[in-house]
């Protein structure tokens, strides 16, 4: 799958919730006993035209075995969301086994049901539901078998850990794995259940060291650089300086001096194969390659003139009233631009694959979010069939949208087959930063009008190259224009989906034009925003925040200030509270706490999205106040931890999640959505703490001391 | 240059013969299979390839293997005793410190070397005694939760 396609889901109707009507469980499938679900009618899910082995419309699938363990085949993959565990919890839960008893199969493309790929917040909303209703089918099937077998009616038996046991004599019970023994049994999930209340959940929330966090505590999780291969050889590439770089000349002698070495040119890929990662670094570092630099049309200076002089107007997101009318009638009218420079993904684990060739069939393990697209991407490049090529499960260290995009997993398996040894590429920092598919700079003007009353009556927003999530109006505005500007091959590198992709920048932009409105007219931001907001759930939301901050007008303490941003994704309503000090004559900033509101539905797992939550937080500090990447068009100049900081150990903040637990409502996304308020939030604590509005992420201190009034 | 060299690793004596200007991290991941020390960013700015070298925390992508002649070397596999986990590994399954758990490995090592350097580190001392460990998912104030109740443990209070 390719960036823009990724693009399109990322930035397309992630944000649309889900509506559970349209849930149907379908078709069938056969051996054991299987229940079948699938996710395919929410529309995301992309069918796979070519995808002739699994042509079946499911999703998942869950099969209990005759020897009573619980397997679990899903396409999703774990990059530390936690699903192994949250989505084990929710169907022992439901299907009354013991944790331990369930194997989840994940991400292997021979194994595994279709999946477009793990992104968007989606693995909770979607398949849990479904995973659950999976789980209730098959425990009433066991019960129907055990009914058979025990001779007593259905409404006298009841599931408990793995076993059908009688009701009024407990000594009556007979085992999950007896019932299926020499049964093929195929159901498919057609009927919507009645799900077990969160009050009554003795699994699910509760925090439990499962099997693969044993393994990430001890070293023995496997990564797809800790796979290891008889006869393995480690690649290491000699790069251009800068992206649109063509190869002029090569000279290997010095590389191929070296002992046990094999150097491989491939197109622009010039690349050395050595049985030692040492030794591979080594003669890489001896290639003198020679490339073409291509002309420098923008950098990180001039950048954000650059992409308005070049956006061009390609949709309009929303449209209403009349602008010049609003304009009008307004008190004051106010206009601003915003900006927010690339971010890197800088998952701790580098983009890294092992692969090997079993006869014409190409056997890889990938860091990737996406294994069947990039089973796709790689039986494109070899013009063969998807099933020869298959893409094992392995772990990912983190993701956060960078491993939609898999260059790795077709270099490496280039370079295994034309050594026809297996090879391992682990991409180093430099490559990484090189090569990563940068969240993009983005620039947003916004021009509106404000009634002294306190009424927003115009907003004519225009967006370059953040696209349309989570952009909709949610503060009633009357008049209002929404347009997206943008321009194929407008930045000078890769750039893609990063968490949240889009929203974190335009939520920053929209929330600082908030506050400077409430300012002029001198109103709270947060009354301010309780007078405008059109939307129950995030006016809730909002006042949830206010209570678990114990949030006042008053300034709390010299140079200190709190900010607050309102944002919407991935269905989720949330609303974040940030207090922070700014030492006025450095212009540093010191976040204090803070607190994050969330309205996403029912929570179906309070524990799992308080730790995603959290992570949204603390991540969120990085991009709002530390990270940019410095570039000189192709060339990037930002290439590892030394001159990229994000949030560390001693910059992070004291972080306090709340929910409205909407039992009522299905569940929306967890693994994104807070993060959207960092930036705002914090520019406007800034605001309140120093006088300072700076209208660029990230909030770096000379640009607080240089707008200091 | 090929010397042969002798260390402990893990409580085990070991000789190996290499180009003793090789990366220990390497070294380690595909000399010995030791894949539990990871590799993030190759000039000592993550702490994802953090081991114990007589009890100190190094990070090993920037330490050549004849630095450890002699010495005693502890990686990540090396932590628990059998079965028995070391009271920090405990701590970061309570506390669920560990998301994609890539970075783990470097946290636990470099944690205890901090809590056998100083059993009872006050909040401030954790923060920059790991401050050189990063963590991409956000899990810092588990992580840091997870040091103070290994302390407790460490020096006689309540075991997990």
């Amino acid at each position: 799958m390719n960036t823009e396609e990724i693009n399109e889901i990322y930035f397309g109707d992630v944000d649309l919730p889900v509506n559970p009507g349209r849930r149907e469980f379908i078709k069938k499938l056969g051996a054991g006993l299987f229940i079948i679900f699938t996710v395919k009618p929410f529309g995301l899910i992309a069918e796979e035209e070519e995808d002739k082995v699994k042509r079946e419309d499911f999703n998942l699938f869950l099969r209990i075995r005759e020897d009573g363990r619980v397997e679990c085949y899903t396409g999703k993959i774990e990059m530390g969301q936690g699903i192994t565990t949250s989505l084990a919890q929710v169907l022992a839960e439901e299907l009354e086994v013991e944790l331990n008893s369930i194997d989840m199969i994940m991400g292997d493309t021979d194994l595994c049901p279709y999946d477009a790929g793990t992104w968007g917040s989606l693995t909770t909303r979607l398949f849990d539901p479904v995973l659950r209703a999976a789980a209730i089918e098959a425990r009433m099937e066991l019960i129907k078998l055990a009914s058979a077998e025990l001779k007593i009616s259905e409404d006298q038996l009841k599931a408990e850990n793995g076993f059908v046991v009688a009701v009024k004599d407990k000594t009556l019970k007979v085992s999950y794995g007896s019932l299926t023994k020499g049964k093929r049994i195929v159901k498919t999930v057609r009927r919507a259940p009645v799900f077990k209340k969160p009050a009554d959940f003795k699994k699910v929330g509760k925090m439990i060291s499962a099997t693969n966090a044993i393994l990430k505590v001890t070293g023995k999780a496997k990564y797809s650089g800790d796979i290891q291969l008889p006869g393995m050889l480690y690649a290491a590439i000699s790069r251009p300086p800068a992206h649109g770089s063509k190869l002029l000349s090569v000279d290997k002698s010095k590389a191929e001096a070296i002992p046990g070495v094999k150097v491989m040119v491939i197109e622009n890929l010039v690349a050395v194969l050595h049985a030692n990662p040492n030794m591979a670094a080594n003669a890489a570092a001896a290639i003198k390659a020679e490339w073409s630099k291509p002309e420098v049309l923008a950098t990180d200076k001039t950048i954000f003139k650059y992409l308005v002089e070049q956006g061009k107007e390609t949709r309009v997101v929303e449209e209403k009233g009349n602008l010049e009318l609003g304009f009008a009638d307004a008190d004051f009218i106010l206009d601003a631009e915003y900006h927010d420079g690339y971010k890197a993904h800088a998952s701790i684990e580098t983009h890294t694959a092992t692969a090997y060739f079993e006869g014409d069939r190409l056997i890889i393990w990938a860091s990737t979010q996406t294994p069947f697209g990039t089973r796709k991407d790689l039986a494109t490049k070899f013009n063969v069939p998807l099933e020869k090529v298959l893409v094992k499960p392995i772990l990912l260290g983190g993701g956060f949208g960078g491993k939609t995009s898999n260059d790795q997993a077709i270099e490496v398996a280039l370079l295994a087959k034309e050594s026809g040894t297996p090879v391992q590429l682990a991409w180093t920092r430099e490559e990484e930063f090189m090569y990563d598919k940068f969240r993009h700079a983005a620039v947003m003007q916004i021009k509106a009008g404000v009634k002294k009353s306190g009424k927003i009556v115009a907003w004519k927003y225009n967006i370059y190259c953040a696209g349309n999530r989570g952009v909709n109006d949610f503060y009633g505005i009357p008049n209002l224009r929404v347009a997206l500007y943008d321009k194929k091959g407008i930045h000078p590198f890769g750039t893609g989906a990063w968490r949240a992709p889009g929203n974190n920048t335009t939520t920053f932009a929209r929330e600082s034009h908030i506050d400077v409105l409430a300012d002029k007219i001198g109103m709270d931001p947060l009354a301010f925003r309780l007078a405008n907001v059109s939307n129950s759930k995030l006016e809730r939301t909002l006042r949830l925040a206010e209570k678990t901050f114990k949030y006042t007008s008053a300034k709390p303490g010299k140079n200190r200030g709190c900010g607050i941003a309102l944002g919407f994704d991935a269905g989720t309503y949330v609303a974040v509270i940030a207090e922070v000090e700014v030492n006025p004559s450095t212009g540093v900033v010191k976040v204090l706490r803070v607190v994050c509101a969330q309205d996403m539905g029912q929570v179906v797992n309070p524990h799992g999205a308080t730790v995603q939550a959290e992570g949204c937080i603390t991540m969120g500090l990085g991009y709002a106040l530390y990270e940019d990447i410095a570039f000189n068009w192709g060339e990037v100049i930002t290439r590892n931890f030394d001159n990229y900081e994000f949030t560390r150990f001693s910059t992070t903040a004291p972080v306090e999640v709340a929910f409205i637990d909407d039992m009522n409502a299905p569940p929306q996304g967890g693994g994104e959505p807070a993060i959207i308020c960092v930036g705002g939030a914090i520019a406007n604590a800034v605001f309140h703490a120093s006088g300072a509005r700076v209208n660029q992420m990230p909030v770096i201190p000379e640009l607080i001391l240089a707008n200091h009034k | 240059m090929m010397e042969k060299i002798r260390f402990t690793l893990n409580g085990k004596p070991v000789e190996l013969e290499t180009d003793t200007s090789q990366i220990l991290l390497w070294v380690l991941r595909t000399g010995f299979g030791l894949t539990g020390t990871k590799f993030g960013c190759g000039i000592g700015f993550c702490g994802a390839c953090t081991i114990l070298v007589d009890g100190v925390a190094q990070r090993s992508c920037g330490m050549a293997v004849k630095e450890i002649e002699g010495k005693k070397v502890v990686t990540i596999e090396g932590l628990a005793e059998g079965e028995k986990l070391h009271p920090v590994q405990k701590a970061f399954l309570h506390h669920e410190a560990q998301q994609c758990g890539f970075c783990t490995p470097g946290q636990i090592m470099n944690a205890v070397a901090l809590l056998k350097a100083d059993p009872k580190p006050s909040r401030k001392r954790i923060i920059e005694g790991m401050n050189g460990n990063l963590c991409r998912c956000g899990a810092y104030n588990r992580i840091i939760a997870a040091v103070e109740t290994a302390s407790k443990e460490i020096n006689g209070g309540t075991k997990l």
